[in-house]
């Protein structure tokens, strides 16, 4: 099924804003099994909006009336280059607004992370009547301001240098699709304003070790030309980490664990030539040190051809 | 083709050189082995705080280094010290930096560990935590900065009592250290010619014990291991037979139980008061003309130990307390109180990344050791460069910990006093940069503390006197610029803070250490 010129569009990525607040966060774009044609490059921006009520208090779950709903809001723009047709780079900016209805806190906004991945496609066959392909994406990301991470969970982020590597699988047979993945997170301690904190003890030190991450993402749905609408499942999860205390409030280095179902899709609109909309809506069933969001986002995509010869860029395909 | 295959994945690895730069020094542990300038051996005939006499509880004499029973114990430090193991000699190495620096930190650790304010209940009403169920929710106690401020002090005042009546006896003894009797034993720590009947870091570690059973009672069995542990490190360092630290534990324990029967009287059960009196403490200043404080918490939380004010203090008597207390703070109908608000409305909207940075520095709120506890960490570390006697190091912090008791007792006697709202509870556009404390604003809790310990720390160590009052200046403003404290708070909880540390520079000068 060569015939797939894999132009794609990306949807939104906050990698490291996997935050109490931030349930938006994990990346999607990467998670998806597209990839921009060599020389295309497709940019656009996103919105997003996450808000929550109750969370989970280590395993405890409740609501806060000093904090009421605690809500984020995203306005993010992102790109990907495709240096070759398996080959494609991927950059996202996040700029992130948090506030709480109720009590006295501060609100917190600003530019996040930057996040820049390596999405990569060696393999791409057949089996049988279906196209089968795999990925492999690795990404980085580091904050882009000095922005305060200790005063969860209305900062903004978490402040690490964030490393991913992910491996993906996609199936699809006629305009079915299934994509599998797993990532792996690494992060570098965070420096926080103050010079000795508790977690489950004491720590003379202004530096923060951050657990290791992983997260796991199916997803599954119809494909076409026309675009795509798909069912998500998703599991965000850290490896060690504690417990927020009872009536505490969270911190950095928490165990924040997420399960979590949505939809998504994305539409090409065919008058326009490489102008696509996408949008999805997420949805916490299981937490731990997070809030239950809801989370919705949606963006507008255009693909830009540098390819001498213009042929057309998105209705062909997607549908691998 | 191979290898290049293989290296076109080994990119994927590169998430494991991110994380490569994740060892954490904390600089707890790279304080140096206490190797003391002076061993203060007259320490006993310092004033104590509690006791009257150093000698007022009797030790008796320890057997002579020369008989059976004696070389048995010698024989026991030499099988440790055949058989260290590396757990051991860490243990070794952690003490010795100095007993009552370790239990220092061990106290801010279980502050912190407390510093938690109870859930409301489902009917909206607050539980409060009772040492009698400990373990209970809410767990006793929470450890809020007066609470805390009253346990430093304590425990701090039955360390140093405790080490005035072991100095005493330890001149009168004068037992030899087990590494100067027997030339086998080899002291694994700095060795001075102190005397180690009784051991002094028995009764640190048992005084210790004693007191924080008492204030942390959930957290017994962790108290007690670190005891264990303590005892034992100087056993096996060669510093201490199992008779001198037998000793130090009976002594520690006199001097402990007269220093709980102090603290049983002070009136701290009378601090958290009744729903009638906190109705009373909002007529009273209802009656004034002044708007009263109302807990902006939901549900409405009663206010932090409305009558911590009454409490006993160290320093100064309690009408004292009442004859120091400061003048009113401005009339929230008054242009100077406008302005002021003015003032707390613009670092609330336009502080700076800068300014943020001092809030959080100094916030020292929630699940933290506290503005006691921090003054005790500065001091800490500034002591371990000192190198000062076991002694002396308890007398230090009994005089920095005396003073941040009595700043507590005064700023709460004025806050409850005045009963004055909060900024945001004037104009509730005024957002926080931290939480904001569920008691009245009037005067500066940070404020008094951090004066009140500066002046105190820069009588002791005066080459950093001019940094202390830098930083307690810095921690006072942290309060106007997280938008949770009027200007006047922070300037008159200064002048309050000097106040006390001024009573605690007199009894420095008066108490035979000098």
């Amino acid at each position: 099924m060569n015939y797939i010129i894999r132009s794609t569009l990306f949807r939104l990525i906050m990698l490291a804003a996997i935050t109490v607040t931030q349930l938006n966060a994990h990346a999607q774009t990467d998670m998806d099994a597209l990839m921009m044609g060599k020389n295309n490059f497709c940019t656009g921006f996103m919105v997003g909006n996450s808000s929550w009520k109750n969370y989970w208090e280590g395993t405890l779950k409740r609501d806060n009336p000093n904090l009421g709903t605690v809500g984020s809001t995203m306005i993010g723009i992102m790109g990907n280059y495709g240096i070759k047709d398996n080959l494609n780079i991927l950059f996202s900016v996040p700029y992130i607004s948090n506030s709480a209805s109720a009590g006295t806190l501060v609100k917190r906004q600003g530019l996040q992370d930057l996040t820049l991945t390596v999405k990569w496609m060696p393999v791409e066959t057949t089996i049988g009547k279906a196209d089968f392909s795999v990925y492999a994406l690795g990404s980085y990301s580091t904050p882009l301001t000095n922005y305060v991470s200790d005063y969860l969970p209305l900062s903004i982020g978490l402040g690490a240098k964030t490393a991913m590597a992910r491996i993906m699988a996609d199936y699809q047979l006629g305009n079915f699709f299934t994509t599998a993945s797993a990532a792996f997170f690494t992060r570098s301690n965070v420096s926080i304003d103050r010079v000795t904190y508790y977690t489950t003890r004491m720590h003379y030190t202004n530096e923060v070790e951050m657990p290791n991450m992983a997260n796991f993402n199916l997803r599954a749905g119809y494909r076409s030309g026309k675009g795509y609408a798909e069912v998500i499942a998703d599991i965000m999860q850290t490896n060690g980490g504690f417990d927020i205390t009872r009536n505490n409030m969270p911190f950095l280095s928490n165990q924040m664990n997420a399960s979590r179902i949505g939809v998504g899709f994305k539409y090409n609109f065919g008058k326009v030539e490489g102008l696509s909309a996408v949008g999805n809506a997420m949805f916490t069933v299981a937490g731990r040190n997070m809030g239950q969001a809801t989370a919705i986002s949606a963006g507008v995509f255009y693909i830009f051809d540098f390819n001498k010869k213009s042929n057309s860029k998105t209705q062909e395909n997607e549908s691998k | 083709m191979k290898a290049n295959k293989t290296s076109k994945w080994l990119w994927l690895l590169f998430p494991a050189f991110v994380a490569c730069e994740r060892t954490i020094t904390e600089k707890n542990l790279q304080y140096e082995s206490l190797n003391p300038t002076s061993t203060d051996a007259n320490a006993g005939d310092w004033k104590p705080v509690i006791l009257n006499v150093a000698n007022e509880f009797p030790l008796a004499a320890p057997t002579a280094t020369n008989v059976a029973v004696y070389n048995r114990e010698l024989t026991e430090i030499k099988g440790f010290q055949a058989t260290l193991t590396a757990e051991q000699r860490a243990s070794i190495q952690y003490w010795s930096a100095g007993g009552v620096l370790r239990w220092n930190e061990i106290m801010r650790e279980l502050v912190a560990k407390r510093n938690l304010p109870p859930a409301a209940s489902a009917d909206g009403t607050y539980p409060t935590p009772s040492a009698a169920n400990p373990f209970g929710y809410p767990q006793f106690p929470f450890s809020n900065p007066p609470y805390a401020a009253r346990a430093y002090a304590y425990v701090s005042v039955a360390q140093y009592d405790g080490l005035v009546a072991a100095y005493y006896y330890k001149r009168l003894y004068n037992r030899p250290a087990p590494h100067t009797v027997d030339a086998n034993i080899k002291p694994l720590v700095p060795a001075t010619n102190l005397p180690s009947y009784p051991s002094e870091d028995a009764v640190v570690a048992a005084v210790s014990v004693e007191m924080l059973k008492l204030l942390f009672p959930a957290d017994i069995a962790y108290i007690q291991q670190k005891a264990d542990e303590h005892m034992l490190a100087r056993i096996m360092a060669g510093m201490n037979t199992r008779s001198d630290i037998e000793a130090g534990v009976q002594l520690a324990r006199q001097v402990a139980a007269k220093v709980i029967a102090r603290a049983a009287g002070d009136n701290m059960s009378r601090a958290v008061g009744t729903p009638a009196q906190w109705a009373d403490l909002e007529t009273q200043t209802a009656a004034t003309g002044e708007m009263p404080w109302i807990s902006k918490e939901f549900p409405k939380r009663p206010p932090m130990l409305p009558f911590f004010g009454r409490v006993k203090p160290f320093l100064f008597d309690s009408l004292t307390t009442i004859a120091i207390r400061p003048a009113a703070p401005p009339s929230t109908k008054s242009d100077k109180f406008r302005t002021e608000l003015e003032e707390v409305n613009f670092y609330s909207k336009n502080a700076t990344r800068e300014q943020i940075r001092i809030v959080h520095f100094w916030g020292d709120g929630i699940a933290t050791y506290t503005p006691p506890g921090h003054w005790n960490e500065i001091a800490c570390d500034d002591f371990v460069k000192q190198k000062f006697s076991e002694v002396r190091w308890a007398r230090n912090l009994a005089l920095l910990n005396m003073a941040e008791m009595d700043a507590a007792i005064t700023c709460w006697d004025a806050k409850f006093a005045y009963f004055n709202p909060r900024p945001s509870q004037v104009d509730p556009s005024i957002k926080t940069h931290t939480g904001l404390p569920n008691f009245p604003s009037y005067i500066s809790g940070h404020s008094t503390f951090s004066a009140a310990a500066a002046t105190i720390l820069g009588h002791i160590v005066p080459a950093r006197a001019s940094a202390y009052n830098a930083m307690a200046l810095e921690a006072s403003l942290s309060r106007l610029y997280g938008a949770i404290h009027y200007r006047s708070d922070c300037e008159v909880g200064q002048a309050q803070g000097v106040k006390v540390g001024n009573y605690a520079i007199a009894r420095a000068q008066t108490d035979g250490a000098n």
